[in-house]
């Protein structure tokens, strides 16, 4: 007796916990008016979702400490126009869901804008929240999927170049040289298949055929098979689309197999740690890299010249290390919300019209001019190619 | 025993009452999370405390769920409620189909078997080509409604997940104290046993294994609707091994187990998110990493049987 009674008690519970969640719903038709209040005036809060653990955080952590030291640095010179600025980041564990929880956390705190993520996966799971919320959000993510179509990303910027780019840099190279038969060789995952899709497309129509295209896996440790058929294919030119470690150890399979053909990697191998890893079978290697890598060599009339050198003497002065292009995208992340703040004020939307406004406004990615089609803004002239000489850069011309 | 007899009752309106006094989307978002993984972790509770299969592809399933509904959304424009009828469908006889073989292992040698087929679903995944999407996953994938009734904003979805956990919930309530209930609680106790009490061991173990897939496809479709945007990472071996976790730290063959798992794990490590950085400044997302595990861990230490058998020791030790 006393058994059923406790269960119908829970029946009833349960039943109850129903109808609360009906007169919820009533009530929450009315949501969303109070967030998008300002933050006062006393200061702007601007929040960043970055992957500083987990998978992706070799690109989560220099832009995090990128944030940090701008964050100082405009406050100590007054912040932005008069208001200080508060940085709110948190960290998305490289992990989808956690983006989504992080980003309504940042939007329930009242902040003006999000940067983030670091990596394209996060940075779509977020694109939805930044959408409904009309929340403007700057991702420092490759993928172009995350600023296209335009018409479904009204508030969706993204710093970081689109793999088009690299790719336009690329077969400007090409055709430069006379090679009209490649070979295409990519990483399985998301960076890959995205320069597999550019590099599909652009090839279209150019006068350049892909004769071979391979793939392999992120964790492979020899890609001598995929060599052998790109070997015996006739290619003039390999084309690769990975990062470290696996284009190393590429790198060094293709050294070994002996191919004298040249060897285009793409600016995921843009760090010290590729030419670390090849063991000395790097030398030769060519890619289209963003300008920092090599600000030493820019021109003095470059436009982008002065704004590498002091990022890069601010962050290694403060981090006893040299930045990288990753740092570069968050540093151009908040230097477009804070531009477009200065002119908008603490009002989300208007904050978005100017960031789609920006025109001509330089970073260390390139020079921005976004429109209501462009939410990356970059063009070719932001990428050079280098190759890699006595496990240094250099430029090429 | 006054207040055990209400416990439940109040510990759901307690739930219930945080997200209605918050009104944030957030709080909505989270509850969202804590709701699907209660799903999920409901069939794995039925499937592990009462079935005694343990198993490491429950993620599969989740995805399976959440590709279904996302591909025939974005690339057969079929409207979200068949879509995700077929989501639940799918991983069920999937399901059904391996179950059949697998569920003739035990124990460690089953927990492989899902583990393997865990690892080649989501590979499946990242190598679908155009139908998947590949690595990059699909996005654009439409809100969930039925008819004209559109679950576009967080608080809605929040009513229908969580109307749905309830409804699951009182299902399982009658099923435990059913003739099947009472044949699965048998299984667990022994199974040999079971067996000479006239007990269709193996049909019972493979629906359960059915019945937790068709709910972690559920769980999976809504999540698709919900995020809009699926890639294969979510559905990782990580995400099994979570599930696992949430249905042993809630307490496994218990009622509110599941509900309490998936809670704990979710709202613990937001809750460090928050605390952490006001005790350690500067603390990245590693420090929270260890901190949570650490407490994991010493929740299993010192309550092997779950969390939800603390309110029983609580409770008896009152009346004593």
């Amino acid at each position: 007796m006393k058994r059923m009674q406790k269960e119908s008690m829970l029946k009833v519970g349960l039943v109850l916990m129903m109808a609360v969640s009906l007169i919820i719903g009533g009530c929450s038709s009315n949501k969303g008016t109070a967030a998008n209040s300002p933050s006062g005036k006393e200061s702007y809060k601007i929040g960043a979702v970055i992957d500083v653990s987990g998978n992706s955080s070799s690109l989560g952590i220099p832009e995090r400490d990128t944030l940090l030291m701008m964050a100082e640095k405009i406050n100590a010179s007054g912040g932005i126009n008069g208001h200080p600025l508060e940085l709110v980041i948190m960290d998305n564990k490289s992990d989808e869901t956690e983006a989504v929880l992080a980003t309504k956390t940042l939007v329930e705190k009242g902040v003006l804008s999000i940067l983030g993520a670091s990596s394209s996966g996060p940075s779509m799971a977020m694109l939805k929240t930044a959408q409904s919320e009309k929340i403007p959000m700057v991702s420092m993510a490759a993928a172009s999927t995350i600023v296209e179509p335009a018409a479904e990303r009204q508030w969706v910027f993204k710093t970081a170049q689109s793999d088009i780019v690299m790719i336009h840099k690329i077969m400007e190279y090409l055709k430069k040289n006379n090679l009209t038969k490649i070979a295409f060789m990519y990483m399985n995952n998301s960076y890959g298949d995205n320069g597999k899709n550019a590099i599909t497309a652009a090839v279209k129509d150019s006068g350049i055929s892909i004769v071979a295209q391979e793939k392999f896996d992120a964790a492979d440790k020899d890609m001598t098979p995929q060599l052998t058929k790109v070997k015996a294919s006739g290619a003039q030119a390999v084309v690769v689309w990975a990062i470290p470690p696996s284009a190393s150890i590429l790198t060094k399979n293709y050294k070994d197999l002996g191919l004298t053909i040249p060897l285009i990697h793409s600016h995921g191998v843009g760090n010290q740690s590729f030419i670390d890893l090849a063991q000395g079978a790097a030398d030769g290697v060519i890619l289209p890299i963003g300008k920092l890598t090599v600000a030493s060599q820019v021109p003095e009339n470059d436009p982008q010249k002065k704004i590498l050198d002091s990022y890069i003497a601010d962050y290694s002065k403060k981090y006893n290390t040299q930045p990288n292009s990753f740092g570069g995208y968050a540093y151009d992340a908040l230097n477009l919300v804070v531009n477009a703040i200065e002119k908008a004020g603490a009002d989300r939307a208007k904050i978005r019209d100017e960031l789609e406004k920006t025109k001509g406004l330089t970073g260390i990615s390139g020079v921005f001019n976004m429109s209501a089609q462009d939410h990356n803004g970059l063009k070719e002239d932001s990428a050079v190619m280098v190759q890699i000489k006595n496990g240094k850069w250099q430029l090429l011309n | 025993m006054r207040i055990k007899k209400y416990s439940g009752l109040l510990i759901a309106l307690l739930l219930l009452a945080i997200p209605l006094i918050a009104q944030s989307n957030y709080v909505y978002g989270l509850f969202i999370v804590v709701g699907l993984y209660t799903i999920i972790v409901q069939g794995l509770g039925i499937l592990m405390g009462y079935a005694g299969q343990v198993s490491f592809g429950h993620a599969a399933f989740f995805g399976l769920g959440g590709y279904t509904a996302a591909i025939l959304t974005t690339r057969f424009s079929w409207s979200p409620l068949p879509a995700l009828l077929a989501a639940v469908f799918l991983p069920a006889v999937i399901a059904a189909v391996i179950g059949r073989q697998t569920l003739k292992l035990r124990e460690l040698y089953l927990a492989l078997a899902t583990l393997g087929f865990g690892i080649l679903v989501s590979i499946v995944f990242a190598e679908g080509g155009e139908l998947t999407g590949g690595p990059s996953g699909i996005s654009g994938i439409p809100h969930f409604q039925i008819g004209s009734l559109s679950f576009d904003s967080d608080g809605s979805f929040f009513l229908l997940i969580w109307l749905l956990v309830v409804m699951l919930m009182i299902g399982i309530k009658n099923l435990i104290h059913s003739r099947t209930g009472r044949a699965l609680c048998a299984i667990r106790e022994s199974e040999y046993a079971a067996e000479n009490a006239g007990i269709d061991c193996s049909r019972l173990k493979l629906q359960a294994f059915i019945f937790s897939a068709l709910l972690a496809g559920m769980a999976g479709g809504l999540y698709a609707f919900y995020v809009s945007f699926i890639s294969p990472s979510p559905f990782s071996f990580h995400a099994s091994v979570q599930f696992v976790l949430m249905a042993v730290i809630g307490g496994l063959g218990t009622f509110w187990g599941p509900l309490i798992g998936a809670m704990v794990v979710v709202l613990l490590s937001e809750v460090l998110k928050e605390v952490i950085p006001l005790i350690i400044p500067n603390a990245g997302g590693e420090y929270q990493i260890i901190i949570y595990g650490m407490i994991l861990v010493i929740l299993m230490i010192y309550q092997p049987q779950g969390l939800s058998s603390l309110r029983n020791r609580i409770s008896l030790r009152g009346l004593k």
